[in-house]
């Protein structure tokens, strides 16, 4: 599962669950994988995004120095940023690992850089 | 120059005829061309148009998968001394232009008749016709400079072919389509495939409708092999995926392969992009109940293209508590999986319109396949949203009396949440009749359960009409086997 990905998942599914995010991600196993930098879609995804899960996931996957933990005015002028960012968001693989929902504590595991969220019948 | 339009022959392939003038109208929209005076009969391989330039036809031709090739058009008529007469016309009045190809050094004319077959011969004397074509280079049939184009179209119906072409046309070989992408992405090798993977085509022509574009966002709910992702990486889109089964996404279920015993370790859906030099396209895929919420509100794809599953080669599910639970023996240490149930195609279609109107952006694309009967079919079975407008609907048959269409939709209000509050019942409207039993019609011919006996007197009734048409036609019925055994007896008398 690449960061960018995490950055979307909620577990608002679980019964009783109003936002369920952003959920607590745990690393055991993870991959780089480098791939071909394309500020285009970078400054794209930048609305999308919410900052804070970034900030958070940068400080999980141990590259928080990279990442402000604030959202800069013009992140999408600051190439070396968008660099970063996206190595981040689309290099990093988490390979095995979990994904914990905030408020029920329900752990969604990661396999073979798979996320499984699905739920049991008595969960939804 | 630029008010020059010049006129071209698009000609198409024979196959998915329903889909073509969807995927024209989803290119020239994709890239804003102009285009005017489209030929009305659209079911004929060969349309003509009239383009601003030579780059517009480049442009279209770079996307389209239902396209052969386009040619330049130098004469078009619909008998033979008229056709003469225009092409001599046309070489005389534009001189200067045409100069570079015919002084090019080689040349090459190829004779293309569609639904009458002419013997080589008689395709030379075609061309000995138009002796008056002031070419200077010489004959070059593997590599030439310039390529010429003859067509003639004797109608459609292979039974009742005219006396006289119905259109005979001539021009410069300019582009070709994408067709060659439908062989480099064919499923025979591919590294991932499954049951239900989409043939290459039809992939292809999904991706286009749902105008994918360099730095898109394309999100499969029913992901399985990822067949429809491959089309939509390989235009340029960043791919994400999911599917209830897991199984699948971790490519670990049965191989469909005949020769296959067990999955390989390195297939999976990433593989399969890695395999068309598109790894860099791959986003996530994941393992996932499409019938519950999962995305973040905030995150909007720019299209979303899906094969959802009809219940004939791939279950329609969703994890629901059954009513009668099992009784089982289950301790708490035994791993558990979520017990499913049937997803109704209604639901299944309502979920997916409402997802699309809340996930796209403005102006993005929903394109995904709707299964039907044949008899049952008429507008009011096609799902609506108030948010989301249907801009193609195409058909393609299927065994026996079902079929399914690619439904193309467009997100065209922004979605508001009180909004859809209010109205969340009406938003999606669709008859829930004509979908519920799909499968179970699908697999009795006539849409009811018929017994055997029944079944083969159907048959030969068939059969006999068939041969009685036959006859009508003043062909003589001939009977394969009597003829295998002359040629037998020929051989040892």
């Amino acid at each position: 599962m690449k960061l960018s990905t995490y950055n979307f998942l909620t577990s608002m599914a679980i019964k009783g669950v109003k936002v369920g995010y952003p959920l607590k991600l745990t690393i055991n196993k993870k991959d780089v994988i480098e791939s071909e930098f394309n500020p285009v879609f970078i400054q794209r995804l930048l609305p999308k995004l919410d900052w804070s899960a970034v900030y958070s996931a940068a400080q999980v996957a141990e590259l928080a120095d990279d990442i402000p933990a604030a959202q800069p005015d013009n992140v999408a002028e600051d190439e070396q940023l968008l660099q970063r960012l996206h190595h981040l968001l689309f290099e990093i693989d988490v390979l095995e690992g979990q994904l914990e929902c905030p408020e029920t504590g329900r752990v969604f595991p990661i396999t073979d850089g798979i996320p499984n969220m699905l739920l049991n019948e008595d969960e939804v | 120059m630029t008010k020059l339009w010049k006129k071209y022959i698009l000609w198409f392939a024979q196959e998915h005829v329903d889909f073509r003038v969807a995927e024209f109208e989803s290119i020239v929209k994709l890239f804003s061309l102009q285009f005017r005076n489209l030929s009305e009969h659209r079911l004929k391989p060969f349309w003509l148009v009239e383009f601003p330039n030579d780059e517009t036809a480049h442009q279209y031709a770079s996307r389209s998968i239902a396209l052969r090739s386009i040619i330049e058009l130098y004469s078009h008529a619909h008998t033979f001394p008229e056709f003469h007469k225009q092409l001599q016309n046309h070489v005389h009045s534009h001189q200067g232009a045409l100069k570079e190809f015919f002084k090019a050094t080689s040349f090459k004319i190829t004779v293309e008749t569609y639904n009458k077959h002419f013997s080589q011969r008689e395709k030379v004397e075609k061309i000995e016709t138009m002796d008056y074509l002031p070419i200077e280079g010489a004959v070059n049939l593997k590599n030439p400079q310039v390529e010429w184009w003859y067509l003639e179209f004797w109608g459609l119906d292979p039974t009742a072919v005219p006396a006289e072409p119905e259109d005979i046309l001539f021009g410069r070989m300019l582009v070709h389509g994408q067709r060659h992408l439908i062989k480099q992405l064919s499923l025979k090798q591919r590294k991932f495939i499954g049951n239900t993977s989409m043939d290459a085509q039809l992939s292809l022509l999904m991706a286009n409708q749902a105008l994918v574009r360099d730095g898109d966002l394309v999100f499969d709910p029913f992901v399985g092999t990822g067949s429809l992702l491959v089309s939509a990486a390989k235009f340029g889109g960043y791919v994400l995926g999911a599917d209830i089964d897991f199984m699948m996404v971790h490519a670990r279920c049965r191989p469909s392969r005949i020769s296959q015993k067990v999955r390989e370790k390195d297939e999976s859906i990433r593989a399969n992009l890695q395999q068309y030099g598109c790894a860099d396209r791959y986003m996530d895929v994941l393992v996932a109940d499409f019938s519950n919420p999962l995305w973040h509100r905030r995150i909007t794809f720019d299209s979303i293209i899906t094969d959802p599953p009809y219940g004939i080669r791939e279950a329609t599910e969703k994890v629901e508590t059954k009513v009668n639970p099992k009784d089982n023996t289950r301790t708490a240490d035994m791993a558990h999986y979520p017990s499913t149930s049937h997803y109704a195609l209604h639901h299944l279609y309502a979920d997916l319109l409402e997802f699309g109107a809340k996930h796209l952006k403005l102006g993005g694309r929903l394109v995904c396949w709707l299964p039907f009967h044949r008899e049952d079919y008429n507008e009011s079975i096609i799902p609506q949203h108030t948010h989301l407008r249907l801009v193609a609907n195409s058909e393609q048959p299927l065994a026996g009396n079902a079929a399914r269409r690619l439904l193309t939709y467009e997100k065209h209000i922004e979605y508001i949440k009180e909004d859809a509050l209010n109205e969340n019942s009406n938003d999606t409207q669709l008859t829930t009749a004509a979908s519920q039993n799909f499968r179970e019609r699908y697999f009795n011919t006539n849409g009811e359960i018929e017994s055997r006996q029944e079944r083969r007197m159907r048959k030969a009734a068939l059969r006999e009409q068939g041969r009685l048409e036959m006859e009508m036609r003043g062909k003589l019925p001939s009977d394969g086997r009597a003829k295998k055994c002359d040629l037998n007896k020929a051989r040892f008398n």
